[in-house]
């Protein structure tokens, strides 16, 4: 048996999206912006897609554009936003964790002049709503926080950024990353008071290829690429029909939230009871982090070695974003973790398909590999 | 108009009777460089080999890359082959070189009239056609000593050949021409270095990487395969050899002094390599090590290594400083893949206070704990093979 414990990084198709992807790639292989009827059946499966995406935001089906993921959403969507509104102002405020494809393009608009503040983060990994409150002035134009930490899983104070905003009387678009959030916990844009939100297809039982973002209605981008009409010109070129109708699939097999949190919550409980008769390991996650992404440390073991060491056993997990030797977690590091633990993190990440048995898998090859690599 | 590579020898020009099994070795492995791009006929003249390509649509510029990394060469041109005829030759080479001839500012002509039966001599071919050209192209100046662009004409045999600058050549001796030796290979800078440079002098490649799961991941392995396919375009085919490790250095930790852990792992791997070396007729082993680089590349660890070893040991990189050596990793295309962050054998359990100055009997007393000869037999008997090409 196979132990996958890597859902962060990606997941399983779902058997919905697979049908859904045959379904489309052999019969509705047609151009969804020609004029035929063999045109108009793409479209068709197209909005009927769109619509799949709105349902489970709650916005309006015109506020959905597809993309091909997430890292093409955050660029989108980051981009866009500051040309947009360059001219309103210079300041971005953004947090040290977010994932690198809204950290570099951040990165890369302050080094052509835009002021950023990156929010620190406590040891728990999450922002604090007054600095987010001091940050946010009148020449901000964008607010970029992530729903949940692709890390740790720690859930952020998304809501607090409009009411920063409101105060501030600033023209800023609230973005919020939710590629780690969305399917697992409630996502409607209304109530956490954002303009921009970015999904991925892959981390819920989708395919690889395809993703979203919403931009609330009146909200205006400025593109990135040009050379096409389609989806609002904010993502020209032609859509991939299978994947966005095996995205749409895996959206509609999502059971409902509360069930599906509660299962994740006893399994994350049972991994923690588990590591409780284990020396040596550290819960880098808060306790009140998103249950469907545990970070621990096992003291004294490089996370490489452990993770080769599970990966033989069948047990797959990662060590987060930055699994490289040397390369430590920026966001483990943000959080103010000391070198003991920020040389062996393990990143746990659960999803419907997770089984108990699974974390026995892995709490098994967590004691074996401490017996194996500390007797040294 | 047909067209040729024209290949000039770099030192083989320089041996005496034995130039024919040289130049056979050379062409042996133009022939296997060149093969999949279509049929080529070689033929060999005064230091010089032509490459004919016999079938349509040969992609010449290709072929010309691959044969940029072949050892043996200094230089290497595309040549128009044109009927030995002056005034076929002054009609053809204005149109032929246009592209260069409009690039550049400042020109000459050289000719070289290898057939003494044509009727102009070297001077007079350059004049006429000189003349001609800077008629055709009036924005060239010549410049006899530093011009942009050299026009060369060579009278031979068959043909006249008429091209435009030459085109370095990777230098060196034919591979396969000095023998054959087995390069231990970790996945850093300098092993893939190491073995570009003894490729370059003659040797044909083996390789052998030794791999310790689950300290090391099977993408530090993926990461050897690369590295070795980079130096194949130079080098040709090299036959892989992967080493199961863990058991002996595991061992080592845990029977020997900590100090001494790097010392006496890398002997095992000097020993290993020989026995892989001699069964596979190498004569000699290559290591990237640089004296005082690292704790275990001090002269007296070095000799400590060594005595394990009754082969030579070549270490090109004995003399060169890191930045040197990422010079020729970056123009070999492999530093890029050796900077990939993982784990290999090479760092897993560095001690913290390696001993810089081992003394022989004191390593070969803390050694004598272990079982060597069973151990070096146990991993040799679970080598992995691969042909890398």
């Amino acid at each position: 048996m196979e132990a996958y414990l890597d859902n962060s990084a990606t997941t399983q198709l779902c058997d919905e999206a697979v049908s859904a992807m045959v379904k489309a790639l052999n019969s509705c292989w047609g151009n969804p912006s020609s004029m035929h009827a063999k045109g108009q059946q793409a479209e068709k499966l197209l909005e009927q897609s769109r619509s799949e995406v709105a349902k489970k935001l709650f916005c309006r089906e015109e506020e959905v554009y597809f993309t091909s993921g997430g890292t093409e959403g955050n660029n989108i969507v980051v981009f866009g936003a500051t040309q947009a509104l360059k001219r309103q102002g210079r300041r971005i405020v953004t947090t040290g964790i977010e994932h690198p494809s809204v950290y570099e393009p951040i990165k890369q608009l302050e080094a052509e002049g835009f002021e950023v503040v990156r929010l620190k983060v406590d040891h728990t990994g999450r922002i604090s709503e007054e600095a987010l409150k001091a940050a946010v002035n009148s020449d901000t134009i964008l607010v970029s926080i992530m729903a949940v930490n692709n890390e740790v899983g720690t859930i952020q104070p998304v809501e607090a950024a409009r009411k920063a905003v409101e105060a501030a009387r600033s023209p800023a678009l609230v973005h919020c990353d939710v590629v780690q959030a969305f399917g697992k916990m409630p996502v409607k844009p209304s109530t956490m008071g954002v303009d921009l939100l970015t999904l991925s297809s892959h981390k819920v039982h989708g395919p690889k290829g395809a993703g979203a973002v919403f931009v609330k209605k009146g909200v205006h981008l400025v593109p990135r690429y040009c050379g096409g009409t389609q989806e609002g010109k904010l993502r020209p070129g032609t859509q991939p029909m299978p994947a966005i109708a095996g995205f749409a699939a895996a959206l509609k097999a999502l059971p409902d939230i509360g069930f599906e949190l509660d299962n994740v919550r006893k399994l994350k409980d049972y991994l923690i009871a588990g590591l409780k008769n284990l020396d040596n390991i550290s819960i880098n996650s808060p306790p009140d982090a998103l249950p469907f992404v545990v970070n621990i440390s096992v003291i004294g073991v490089l996370s490489e070695h452990m993770l080769n060491f599970l990966s033989e056993r069948g047990v797959y997990l990662s060590a987060g974003s930055a699994c490289a030797k040397g390369q430590k977690s920026r966001v483990l590091t943000e959080m103010g973790l000391d070198d003991a633990r920020l040389s062996s993190p393990l990143r746990i990440s659960f999803s419907r398909f997770t089984t108990k048995e699974h974390v026995s898998m892995l709490l098994e090859g967590i004691a074996e590999g401490q017996k194996k690599f500390l007797r040294r | 108009m047909k067209e040729i590579i024209l290949l000039k020898n770099g030192e083989l020009a320089l041996k005496g009777l034995n130039r024919h099994t040289f130049e056979e070795i050379l062409i042996q492995n133009m022939r296997r460089r060149l093969a999949d791009l279509g049929n080529f006929q070689f033929a060999t003249s005064q230091s010089t080999i032509m490459a004919d390509p016999l079938d349509e649509g040969i992609d010449l510029d290709e072929a010309i890359d691959r044969l940029t990394r072949v050892f043996g060469f200094a230089g290497l041109s595309r040549a128009a082959a044109v009927k030995k005829d002056m005034n076929v030759i002054l009609a053809v080479a204005g149109e032929y070189l246009a592209s260069q001839l409009l690039a550049a500012n400042s020109f000459k002509v050289d000719a070289k009239r290898s057939d003494k039966k044509f009727p102009f001599n070297s001077p007079q071919i350059c004049m006429e056609l000189g003349g001609i050209l800077l008629e055709s192209f009036p924005h060239l100046h010549v410049d006899v000593h530093n011009p942009e662009l050299t026009v060369t004409v060579e009278i031979r045999d068959n043909y006249a050949y008429i091209h435009g600058n030459q085109i370095k050549g990777a230098g060196g001796m034919p591979v396969g021409s000095s023998g054959k030796a087995a390069l231990l290979i970790s996945g850093g800078i300098d092993s893939p270095v190491a073995g570009w440079m003894m490729a370059k002098r003659g040797l044909e490649l083996i390789a052998v990487h030794f791999a310790s799961p689950p300290y090391t991941s099977p993408k530090a392995e993926m990461k050897v395969h690369s590295l070795l396919k980079k130096v194949a375009r130079y080098s040709g085919r090299i036959t892989l050899f992967v080493v199961p490790f863990t058991n002996i250095q595991e061992q080592i930790k845990d029977n020997c002094p900590e100090e001494l852990f790097t010392i006496i792992m890398r002997r095992f791997m000097m020993k290993i390599a020989e026995i892989i070396a001699q069964r596979e007729d190498c004569g000699a082993l290559i290591t990237g090590e640089s004296v005082g680089q690292v704790a275990s590349q001090t002269m007296y660890a070095i000799a400590c290594t060594d005595a394990v070893t009754s082969m030579p040991v070549f270490r090109p990189l004995i003399g060169m400083d890191k930045d040197e050596v990422i010079i020729t990793s970056r123009k070999i295309e492999t530093f890029d893949i050796s900077i990939q962050p993982y784990e290999d054998c090479c760092t897993v359990f560095t001690p913290k206070h390696p001993r810089t100055r081992p003394k022989l009997e004191y390593v070969e007393k803390a050694e004598s704990v272990l079982d060597v000869e069973v151990l070096a037999a146990e991993a040799f008997n679970g080598v992995k093979i691969t042909v890398i090409n």
